[in-house]
């Protein structure tokens, strides 16, 4: 039998914790070869990080317990190496990048002397170290590598310093790389960027690629074989088009039938009538950035209006001048005719009832010091003529129960619930003002894609039953396809196209729209391939 | 990363004060410190009552008596100070001037600092910038010239003592509020309020005041000490208290002259500042995990070792 490159053989790992003892990973086994990228996928709590801590010796001993298994790196076990002997592995023979790259390089060192460091502790020479990071800063493309060497990670963008991370990693020769959702905080034009360096450099060196991740998208764009896991356990293992056409585990299945952007586009509606909401040549700076260059919109009552926009695209400003958060600088916004701008704020205080807002991160959004009965009820004490006082308890238990959650959960504090659960306590917060319009702001970006589908089902759930407007701000194209009826594509303050849901995914003019369709990542892998075949097409039409 | 959240079982309902006894019975030094500050505040109400007499009786044989000698009577047990005076009957006795000054200029100077500090933090008018620079002022005027001047002027009572003390801490409170209401107000909880439409006063007091509060605790039990010891300086320069009323601060100060020959005069007295300082220390750290619905498991666990 050779031996594989890397090979994790019925690794278990438990946590001790005031719950008592957690299973995070069971009996799980897999391997890497040279030349070969390998994903594990899976959802949050699922474990698909722990095994690579494990490999990387990052898990924190105690509470964390190694209790079986064996990790082989070219037929030698790790785990019965010397601490010294392991951390000469790390960063030289297996690196790992990270989801937040910010986070881990260190802001007060100039990035030159953060990538040699990686060579002068593995025992390189400086100058040679130096050298060979500036070979690496043009490798993984970033413009004027001689001036980069000298700044600081501040001053790269998100996905630019996703690629010193790359370099740094790749320091060392490594013949293994291990991404831990390498691009989950990137752009979706960015992200095909980086997947796109990720498997160049993996051709170039012949090393074996690691990729964790819990987008279906990104496998099927970059990955030979896959790993399905679970509740700490592997359900499913195979190549990455087999696995999507003929999955075998029901969780594979549900992983794949939730995935966004395959269900009907919804009908158009008619726009007649007087609009919900308008907002006209809203402009908005901050300092001498321009956030808002004029944007209009229209809400029609019971509609859907996406905005999809990278990073920087002025999408949230855009939603918290409608809320009057931040004021807008100039334009105006109309609501059922009357101006939100030239209201006296007695007539504001009562239309903030009318729009409401969900939050991008149910963990902040949600104050960590109250119950869920005094979140959702906080409305009522501020707005006491919705509803007296004797009725509230009735009211939280029916609101809980229609967003999803038991009555019972009235008595507990946000922290004791998951990601998704949070979310529908925010949503019932937002309902408890009885609104008309509900402004979500990337409000299913941070959960699970399972999740992210309940959740947006129960949105589209509660318009039908209350009559509301959404107005729906993502970065992702396709979980607006399902929901939205008109989507407004922005870029840099401006709305670029407008138009339904059909024309936008079907039949786009605009040369930004197509480029961020394209760059979308589609679950199926044998699509994904015809769409990159299009992408790269396309880029060499319109050079960046 | 694997998701170790934590579902915490709803704990039965045994009425309020129940619950709060067995959060502090599972941490048992919070637990040490809540009994040494029950005495020492028992001492407080009751000690000059009890003890005045013999707290103030000179013994004139007895000058720097020794402790643990039982000779003399069960008073003598620490010692007794340069007139003879008992130890034990002056330090509980003392209990009530060192805490009435040390309590009242700690929450003076906390309830003042802490809402000009959130005046500061959350409105970004003019009045903001005068509150800070106010307390620059404070803050570079040395504090001890400041209570030197004041009491010059003024008697050296008590309630003065107190006033001085407030003055020269409030921009620690001021400063350290203004810096956390700054962070917190821009928290989405808080956007989420305003978007309900919530009055400013709602915002601070519901929102962001409880966020601010345990950090603001724990800085009032470390100035506690502090305070004491300031007061204790005071005394020593002659314009603190004034004998015939004692204090911690003041024994330890008239003790200093006989250090190499009666350790003790000093010592006792220290001692008592310490375990004060140190049990209200240990109590706000308690009560930090105890208001914190994310932390309060630790002490619902009971007896459940996790290691």
């Amino acid at each position: 039998m050779t031996d594989h490159l890397l090979e994790v053989r019925d690794l278990s790992v438990e946590f001790h914790t005031a719950a008592g003892t957690v299973r995070a990973v069971q009996n799980v086994s897999w391997h890497l070869d040279r030349g070969e990228t390998l994903a594990i996928l899976g959802e949050s709590g699922s474990g698909k990080s722990v095994s690579a801590l494990a490999v990387m010796n990052l898990i924190d001993m105690p509470p964390g317990r190694i209790t079986s298994g064996t990790i082989l790196l070219n037929g030698r076990d790790m785990l019965t190496m010397t601490p010294e002997e392991r951390r000469q592995i790390n960063g030289a023979t297996i690196a790992m990048i990270f989801q937040d790259p910010l986070a881990h390089l260190n802001p007060v060192y100039t990035v030159g002397w953060q990538i040699a460091e990686m060579m002068t502790t593995h025992g390189q020479p400086g100058d040679r170290a130096r050298a060979r990071a500036l070979e690496l800063l043009g490798r993984v493309g970033i413009p004027d590598p001689d001036a980069a060497m000298k700044k600081y990670p501040h001053e790269f963008s998100g996905g630019q310093r996703q690629r010193l991370m790359i370099a740094m990693a790749l320091a060392c020769k490594p013949d293994i790389l291990i991404a831990d959702e390498p691009t989950t905080a990137l752009d979706v034009t960015v992200q095909a960027q980086v997947l796109a360096l990720l498997e160049e450099l993996q051709q170039e060196t012949g090393m074996g690629l690691l990729l964790i991740t819990h987008d279906l998208g990104v496998v099927a764009e970059i990955a030979d074989r896959v790993v399905v896991m679970n509740a700490g356990e592997i359900v499913e293992t195979g190549n990455a088009a087999e696995v999507y056409h003929n999955p075998q585990h029901p969780y594979t299945r549900k992983l794949i039938d939730a995935a966004p952007g395959k269900g009907q586009m919804p009908k158009e509606r008619d726009r007649s009538g007087q609009p919900l909401l308008q907002a006209q040549k809203l402009q908005k700076h901050y300092g001498a950035f321009h956030a808002l260059k004029g944007v209009d919109l229209t809400i029609m009552p019971g509609e859907t209006v996406a905005v999809v926009g990278e990073s920087g695209s002025g999408k949230s400003t855009l939603a918290r001048a409608i809320l009057r958060l931040d004021d807008p600088d100039g334009g105006r916004i109309l609501y059922k005719g009357s101006d939100l701008m030239a209201m006296p704020p007695r007539d504001l205080f009562r239309l903030r009832r009318d729009l409401q807002m969900v939050f991008q991160d149910p963990t902040q959004s949600l104050n960590p010091r109250m119950t869920v009965f005094k979140l959702i009820s906080e409305a009522w004490e501020i707005h006491p003529d919705i509803l007296p006082k004797a009725q509230w308890k009735d009211r939280v238990a029916e609101l809980l129960v229609k967003v999803g959650l038991t009555p019972e959960m009235a008595k507990r504090y946000p922290h004791q619930f998951s990601g998704g659960q949070r979310q529908r306590i925010a949503i019932a917060r937002a309902l408890a003002m009885e609104p008309k319009l509900i402004v979500c702001d990337e409000a299913v970006s941070a959960l699970d894609v399972s999740i992210q589908a309940q959740v947006i089902q129960l949105l589209d759930g509660l318009r039908r039953e209350f009559g509301l407007s959404y107005l729906f701000i993502a970065h992702d194209l396709p979980v607006v396809r399902d929901f939205a009826d008109r989507v407004i594509v922005m870029k840099s303050g401006r709305i670029v196209e407008e138009g339904t849901v059909r024309q936008i995914f079907e039949d786009p003019v605009q040369p930004y729209t197509r480029a961020l369709l394209a760059a979308s990542l589609d679950p199926d892998p044998q699509v994904q391939a015809a769409r990159r075949h299009a992408r790269e097409e396309l880029e060499q039409r319109i050079p960046a | 990363m694997s998701d170790t959240r934590i579902q915490v079982p709803v704990v039965a309902e045994k009425g309020r004060i129940g619950t709060w006894l067995s959060m502090l019975w599972a941490d048992k030094l919070a637990f040490l410190a809540a009994l040494f500050l029950l005495i020492a505040l028992l001492c407080a109400i009751l000690g000059p009552w009890l003890m005045g007499d013999i707290a103030t009786k000179q013994n004139l044989r007895g000058r720097n008596a020794p402790p643990f000698d039982l000779s003399r009577g069960w008073a003598y047990v620490l010692g007794a100070d340069a007139l003879g005076r008992p130890l034990l009957a002056r330090i509980v006795v003392a209990a009530r001037v060192t805490l009435l000054v040390a309590a009242s200029a700690v929450a003076a100077s906390a309830i003042v600092g802490c809402v000009l500090g959130l005046i500061a933090g959350y409105s970004r008018k003019r009045a903001a910038q005068w509150i800070m620079r106010l307390g620059d002022v404070i803050m570079s005027f040395p504090s001890l010239l400041l209570a030197v001047i004041v009491l010059y002027m003024l008697e050296p009572s008590v309630a003065n003592i107190v006033l001085v003390l407030a003055i020269t801490r409030i921009p620690v409170y001021l400063r350290t509020t203004r810096a956390e209401v700054l962070e917190v107000r821009e928290r989405m909880f808080v956007s989420a309020a305003k978007v309900m439409g919530a009055s400013d006063s709602r915002i601070i007091f519901r929102h962001i005041l409880p966020v601010v509060l345990p950090t603001l605790v724990t800085i009032a039990t470390l100035d506690f000490a502090f305070v004491m010891l300031a007061e204790s300086s005071l005394s020593f320069l002659g314009i603190g208290i004034q004998p015939p009323e004692i204090s911690w601060g003041l024994m330890v100060a008239q003790g200093r002259q006989y250090l190499t020959t009666a350790w003790w005069l000093s010592f006792w007295p220290g001692l008592a500042i310490i375990l004060t300082t140190l049990s209200l220390n240990l109590l706000s750290n308690w009560m930090r995990i105890a208001l914190d619905p994310a932390q309060r498991w630790r002490l619902e666990m009971k007896g459940r070792k996790n290691d």
